[in-house]
């Protein structure tokens, strides 16, 4: 039965990186010609680092039900981390290769990798150490204590010399770019969307339901809650990553205050909680939204500037209009007509077995 | 009597502040027994069903599951142990569909690593051909088949209460705890729910234990039945002994005036 499965993710694995090559490459040629791409550009990195944020802070919130207001925390230890690397230990590396070199390039992304890696990988541990003694708690008290935590990372960060506390950390290798942006975005995606289709994803759910209810069912609770906070926070630190090494490259501890776990919260909610589509769907809109509503300032007297409160308006009259979210806990396809294969196999029509997939060879 | 025996409690005390909900609990469940567990409402059946599967830790005694000792487990280890259970006010995965909610029944059998789902490795396919199928065999010895992708709270209550069954059973267990199975069933259903206990108890070679207040369904299908009034063990025996008990009619219907010295 085990056939080659691989085969087929590692064809769409292909398809998915060349298509981000192009998509880079028009982009940036675009960008030759309108000078005005690059802002796009710009937007369309921070939409993709947000969708990471929000997919990521989905699982936690949306598919475990475990309502954290500290994601912004945990960017920061990915983003502060990862600088740490670049700035003291890669970026010299890397500096003394000849300029413009095919190896500098090459080393260039490759330390771009790891450094987003260790941003990740320390993130996680914090948010394990944050997750195992906060998780006995639920509801508003979790989200409390989350907030805490995060504000408590922030106040860390902004006592540390080394990575330029209050002053910001400047000096940050600027390696980031459209590509692993969306990369490690579509890598978000896939993993939120394959764990939550398994048991892994199953337990989430159950707990988010009906904790008691799940536990006699035989889920270790603490462990998956523990589980679902590390995967989130590990995401939420790749983000930062990605964020500390786009152009302009800086970082401040103003940038992650509690302000910035609320964005995130918001793009959750408004998409849906439990929805992956929803979180990436509502990401996209509230990127786009403050942006697009910055040419309203043209036709207003005195040049005052009514973005926020037109944003805030359109906030709280979605939250109105359709208060479990865009999607509710669908997700976008759910919304199609469903499709025949949703029928069991015992109960499909006769004919159709004969195409299945997985079976095997004749046997002689 | 204690050889052997799939559970046994002994001298189980549970007291919440001041009051006492069980005192001095008594029981020893054999495998592929059918024991019944009545009295009237407070009497503490919720409470010794809470304690079998670790909910509430009692405060003396000891049960035994297999052998083990239960004492320091969460509720997630007891289940291990093969008991399951289901609850007496429905506590389905309302938001989920029927065939999800078996699964995460079957959770402790179809357990890989996250990386395992996020690669789809080979043990990850397995383990979900093995938890579809499972859930489908189950779903559909409960004639819920066909509603395999409802949401669980889009069900009819008599549905639910037996997809609750369902859900307890995709764990596999050797004890399985029934709280009140038939409450709120009409007559009709709770005769083909008598059936199907009698048909699951044999399929699977279970030990059942059941709380019900509905007296026809407990006599007609339990081999044993205890009866508990103010968390004290009142009578224990068969159906017939038990029903012409005189703690027991007392117990339901009072004293007699005479005794009562009216």
């Amino acid at each position: 039965m085990p056939r080659t499965w691989w085969l087929r993710d590692l064809f769409f694995l292909a398809l998915f990186i060349a298509v981000l090559i192009g998509a880079w490459w028009a982009i940036e040629y675009a960008a030759t010609i309108w000078p005005v791409m690059r802002y796009y550009n710009r937007i369309l990195v921070i939409m993709g680092i947000n969708i990471t944020l929000a997919v990521s802070l989905n699982i936690i919130n949306g598919h475990a039900g475990q309502f954290s207001l500290g994601h912004a925390g945990f960017m920061a230890v990915g983003a502060y981390s990862a600088a740490f690397l670049t700035v003291y230990y890669f970026g010299p590396y890397v500096e003394k290769m000849p300029e413009g070199s095919t190896q500098q390039v090459v080393w260039q992304n490759v330390l771009l990798v790891v450094a987003v890696l260790a941003g990740a990988l320390t993130s996680a541990i914090a948010g394990y150490i944050v997750g195992l003694p906060s998780l006995r708690l639920r509801g508003d008290y979790l989200a409390i204590v989350t907030l805490g935590f995060g504000e408590i990372i922030r106040v860390m960060i902004l006592n540390i010399d080394k990575i330029g506390a209050a002053r910001g950390l400047t000096g940050i290798p600027p390696w980031n770019n459209f590509f692993w942006v969306f990369f490690f975005c579509g890598l978000t995606i896939l993993i939120s969307h394959r764990l939550v289709q398994s048991s892994v994803g199953r337990a989430f759910l159950a707990i988010r339901e009906d904790q008691i209810a799940a536990e006699s069912m035989g889920v270790d609770t603490t462990r998956y809650k523990v589980k679902a906070f590390i995967i989130g926070s590990c995401l939420a630190g790749a983000a930062g990553a990605l964020f500390a090494h786009y152009s302009p490259a800086y970082l401040n501890p103003t940038m992650f205050t509690f302000i910035r776990s609320f964005e995130v919260v918001a793009m959750v909610v408004l998409g849906g909680l439990g929805s992956i589509s929803g979180s990436i769907v509502a990401a996209i809109i509230l990127t786009f939204l403050p942006e697009g509503l910055r040419a309203v300032k043209d036709y207003m007297p005195g040049g005052r500037d009514p973005r926020m409160v037109i944003y805030s308006i359109m906030l709280i009259v979605l939250m109105l209009t359709r208060p479990q979210g865009l999607f509710g806990r669908k997700e976008l396809w759910e919304f199609l007509p469903r499709r025949k294969d949703k029928i069991p196999k015992e109960k499909r029509d006769e004919g159709g077995d004969q195409l299945d997939r997985d079976a095997g060879p004749p046997v002689t | 009597m204690a050889n052997g025996a799939l559970l046994e409690a002994r001298d189980v005390t549970i007291r919440f502040g001041g009051l006492t909900a069980v005192s001095d609990f008594n029981l020893a469940i054999q495998p592929h027994e059918l024991v019944g567990l009545i009295g009237p409402n407070g009497a503490g059946k919720t409470t010794i069903f809470n304690m079998l599967t670790g909910v509430y830790k009692p405060t003396e005694g000891e049960i035994r599951i297999g052998g083990v000792a239960t004492r320091e487990m969460k509720p997630y280890q007891i289940t291990s142990l093969g008991v399951a259970r289901t609850f007496q006010n429905i506590r389905l995965f309302k938001e989920l569909t029927v065939l999800e909610n078996v699964k995460i029944g079957g959770h402790i059998h179809y357990k890989y690593s996250g990386t395992s789902a996020v690669l789809h490795t080979n043990r990850f396919r397995a383990a979900e051909d093995r938890a579809e199928t499972e859930a489908y065999a189950l779903l559909e010895l409960f004639g819920l088949d066909t509603r395999a992708h409802n949401l669980a709270k889009n069900l009819p209550y008599g549905d639910q209460r037996r997809l609750e069954i369902a859900r307890a059973l995709a764990a596999r267990p050797k004890l399985l705890l029934l709280d009140e199975p038939a409450a709120g069933l009409n007559t009709g259903e709770t005769l083909l729910l008598m059936d199907k206990i009698h048909e699951i108890r044999d399929r699977f070679d279970l030990a059942i234990l059941l709380i019900e207040h509905n007296m026809e369904l407990v006599m007609g299908i339990c081999e044993r039945i205890i009866v508990i009034n103010f968390g004290k063990t009142i009578a224990e025996g068969t159906p017939e002994a038990v029903r012409a008990d005189k703690s027991v009619i007392e117990a339901y219907l009072g004293e007699p005036a005479e005794a009562a010295g009216i």
